[in-house]
């Protein structure tokens, strides 16, 4: 038996991570596998670090990923992408977001944000940048950050596009529906556009 | 049937409409909550909120009595409030099916302790089941009924954060609608004065033979046989991080952790060579197992926390190593830290920076507004459980009479009404001079705005009357009762300073609603960089739609409600609305 497919959503109370960790979760349903999806409520909602966890497979036990073991980290933010970069399996790919956050340490001028997050992710995790905040405002609502991401997740894990769709429609609010195929097309393309890209820059790298 | 993707909490609700429960109540509590917001979905069910768990458990008792299936929930520390009710139900025993949902916090995710409430099981003598997923969770509330209903006796349901808010496939089925059962007088059952209660005491122990008993036989324990070197006596989550992390080896899988079926237990650990226990937080089975008389092999597992997959691979494997092995931990890496902040617009941040300015003596208590006590605001200096802020501000000027012009107790609006009461009543009875703030913001925040007996509507949306914080107070006997902005911070301040001086009760009603409900359709706030000197006092105020850019301040407009709190407390104004200055 594989172990299951571990999916790590991370980012700031109120960014949609829930929702997104709602659509891989009934895309696995409707692709027929077994399914966990672990969240937390609460006071961390409130503008806090926040993650879901979802693990797809053909058995799954336990709803949470262990360190190094993440295959997929979708980072809703910069500075949570690095905070949890950690959990990212060897063999895994991380898709992050140009949404930066500051963080109220920050914010208050007693800590600072790290200089260069997304070049450090793409360097030493291969980090794939998507500039989902942009991207959202094109699908006509900033608030479809979440399902652009999405998209681009579901381009990387290769599955039926049509039951990715499905799942996205079976999921958000109907009368947001098409808002957020929309987000969820224009974070496909991103990706195969990139995928583009990387050819070349692999070939590079190789030379 | 049909396969369902559902949350441990949503698939109580889910169990308690088939089994046909008819009543059900709650005060909200991470990470209970979502239980009863899904009861209420359905119309059979008549579901509430109460103003507290132990009135939630009593409304759930007089149902039971009255001959209807039932169900109350709670999060751990709920139980607390209702364990006076939970101990004499004890004695009592039920009618129709009675179930009480206790959902504890390992992690300490959204709490203030992280107790384990197993314990409750056996200080009360009744049973305790613990489902491993969203489908026991499920067919675990139809047993509990049962069960209840078949030894007279009220069950605890027992889940974690991990099981409440983690989702999975549930097969669904029907509603097994059912009537009342018939009620019948019987005083020396349901009155517990001591004459009766003394003659119960029997009874209760008579029945926990039955239960015991019951648990030897229960389906829902069980050995899944493997390689018999290793036999792990497991149950909740921690089953699933066993079938993960020991996938070879013989486990016994518990779902009535109490009490345990002694047989079943001593027949398991007689068939392997080494038996260990795995089970978050406190020793619980492991002392309850090593009293059954079988000899464990020890394991170090923390009693703090949860647990992972890893951590339980980990232990298990340097259980039977010589040299204990480290665990291999990628330390994350060092990024600042990212706590939770009171929202952009939130009503409760201005009072708690006159808190601080006035450098007052900050009695806290449970809600969003607990976010106040974190720096920049820095505003409490005690919290404890819920209501206790009023009882602990009066002990302080018990303590020093002097206190009291310095001292503040600060109190939400659903946590008044919840148990703030009776401690203001105290306050007025012996004669305090103290001064109560009431953070009214017309819901129940932090665990995602549920009605409560203040707002004028029920669970289902229905209205209702409205309880009337001001006549409450009054009719305590508190003569000083007023209402006033929190975004209006010098108002606030000037009546601070009064009541906190005054010779008798003041109570404070800083009335606004919650930022996240009534959204504002201010224009957002922005600073003269003319003006601004970069003093970094509104910065002070914790607001995430502001920070310092190069001495200057900066105000994100996608955050930014316009509540213009800053420009309360700006000494150059150098702050405004952005339209007022267009214009």
């Amino acid at each position: 038996m594989h172990s299951p497919t571990n999916i790590l959503l991370a980012g700031v109370g109120g960014q949609g991570t829930i929702l997104a960790g709602k659509i891989l979760s009934q895309w696995a349903k409707i692709s027929g596998m077994d399914v966990k999806y672990s969240e937390i409520h609460g006071m961390s909602q409130r503008g806090g670090s926040v993650i879901t966890q979802v693990r797809i497979g053909e058995k799954v036990y336990a709803p949470v990923i262990d360190i190094g073991t993440a295959l997929y980290i979708l980072a809703f933010e910069q500075l949570e992408g690095l905070r949890y970069a950690h959990m990212l399996s060897p063999k895994g790919t991380m898709i992050v977001s140009t949404q930066r956050l500051e963080p109220s340490p920050v914010l208050m001028g007693v800590a600072s944000y790290p200089e260069g997050v997304l070049s450090r992710l793409e360097a030493e995790f291969h980090a794939k940048v998507i500039d989902a905040p942009n991207l959202a405002q094109k699908a006509g609502n900033p608030r479809t950050s979440n399902v652009v991401l999405v998209g681009a997740l579901a381009m990387v894990m290769n599955g039926s596009k049509e039951e990715w769709m499905r799942a996205v429609s079976e999921t958000v609010p109907p009368k947001y529906v098409d808002v957020n195929l929309r987000a969820f097309h224009l974070g496909w393309n991103a990706i195969s556009n990139l995928k583009t890209e990387m050819k070349d820059g692999e070939e590079r790298v190789e030379r | 049937m049909s396969k369902e993707l559902l949350s441990g909490n949503e698939a109580i609700a889910r169990g308690a409409w088939e089994s046909g429960v008819k009543v059900a109540a709650a005060y909200p509590g991470t990470p209970s909550t979502e239980i009863l917001e899904n009861i209420s979905k359905y119309q059979e069910i008549d579901s509430q909120w109460s103003p507290n768990e132990k009135v939630a458990l009593e409304v759930a008792i007089g149902s039971s009595v009255a001959g209807a299936r039932s169900l109350a929930a709670m999060k751990m520390v709920g139980l607390n409030v209702a364990a006076d009710p939970l101990m004499t139900l004890a004695y009592t025993g039920v009618n129709a099916g009675l179930v009480i949902v206790s959902a504890d916090d390992p992690g300490i995710h959204s709490s203030q302790n992280e107790q384990d409430n197993r314990f409750y099981g056996r200080f009360a003598r009744i049973p305790v089941l613990e489902p491993s997923d969203s489908q026991e969770a499920k067919d675990y509330v139809g047993i509990a009924l049962n069960l209840s209903e078949a030894l007279d006796t009220v069950v605890l349901l027992r889940t974690t954060t991990r099981i409440s808010h983690s989702k999975s496939l549930v097969e669904i089925g029907e509603r097994q609608s059912r009537g009342l059962k018939a009620y019948k007088k019987d005083p020396s059952k349901y009155i517990m004065v001591p004459g009766y209660a003394r003659l119960r005491q029997p009874e209760v122990l008579a029945r926990f033979e039955r239960i015991q008993e019951w648990t030897e036989s229960a389906s829902i324990n069980h050995i899944e046989w493997g390689d018999r070197t290793i036999g792990i006596i497991t149950s909740g989550v921690c089953y699933q991080y066993v079938k993960e992390a020991c996938p070879g080896a013989s486990v016994l899988k518990l779902g009535v952790t109490y009490p345990l079926p002694l047989r079943l237990v001593r027949k398991f650990a007689s068939e392997v060579e080494h038996v260990i226990v795995v089970e978050e937080l406190e020793p619980f089975l492991m002392e309850l197992v090593q009293l059954s008389g079988v000899k464990l092999h020890p394991i170090n597992l923390p009693r703090i926390g949860e647990l992972t997959p890893k951590m339980v691979r980990h232990a298990v494997e340097s259980a039977f190593d010589d040299e204990e092995q480290s665990i291999d931990s990628v330390p994350s890496p060092d990024v600042p830290s990212r706590p939770p902040v009171l929202c952009p617009g939130c009503p409760h941040r201005g009072v708690f920076h006159i808190f601080h300015k006035l450098r007052l003596t900050v009695s806290g208590d449970i809600g969003c507004y607990t976010l106040g006590a974190l720096p920049p605001l820095n505003g409490m200096d005690i919290f404890m459980d819920m209501g206790a802020s009023i009882g602990m501000a009066h002990g302080i000027e018990k303590a020093n009479p002097e206190r009291v012009t310095k001292t503040v107790a600060v109190i939400g609006d659903s946590t008044f009404l919840h148990s703030g009461m009776t401690g203001l009543l105290d306050m007025i009875y012996n004669k305090s001079k103290g001064t109560v703030v009431i953070l009214d913001n017309g819901t129940t925040a932090m665990t995602g705005h549920q009605d409560h007996p203040g707002t004028g509507k029920m669970l289902s949306g229905e209205e209702t009357v409205t309880a009337d914080l001001e006549m409450i107070c009054r009719s305590l006997g508190a003569r000083r009762v007023r209402v006033v902005d929190p975004l209006d911070v010098n108002e606030l301040e000037s009546a601070l300073k009064e009541e906190l001086n005054a010779p008798e009760v003041s109570v404070i009603i800083a009335r606004r609603p919650c930022a996240l409900i009534v959204k504002s359709d201010e224009p957002s706030m922005e600073c003269d960089e003319e003006l601004c000197k970069g003093c970094g006092i509104c910065i002070k105020l914790g607001c995430p739609a502001m920070h310092l850019n190069d001495g200057v301040v900066e105000v994100d407009p996608a955050l930014c409600t316009g509540c213009a709190l800053c420009a309360g407390v700006c000494p150059f104004g150098a702050l405004s609305h952005k339209e007022e200055k267009d214009a």
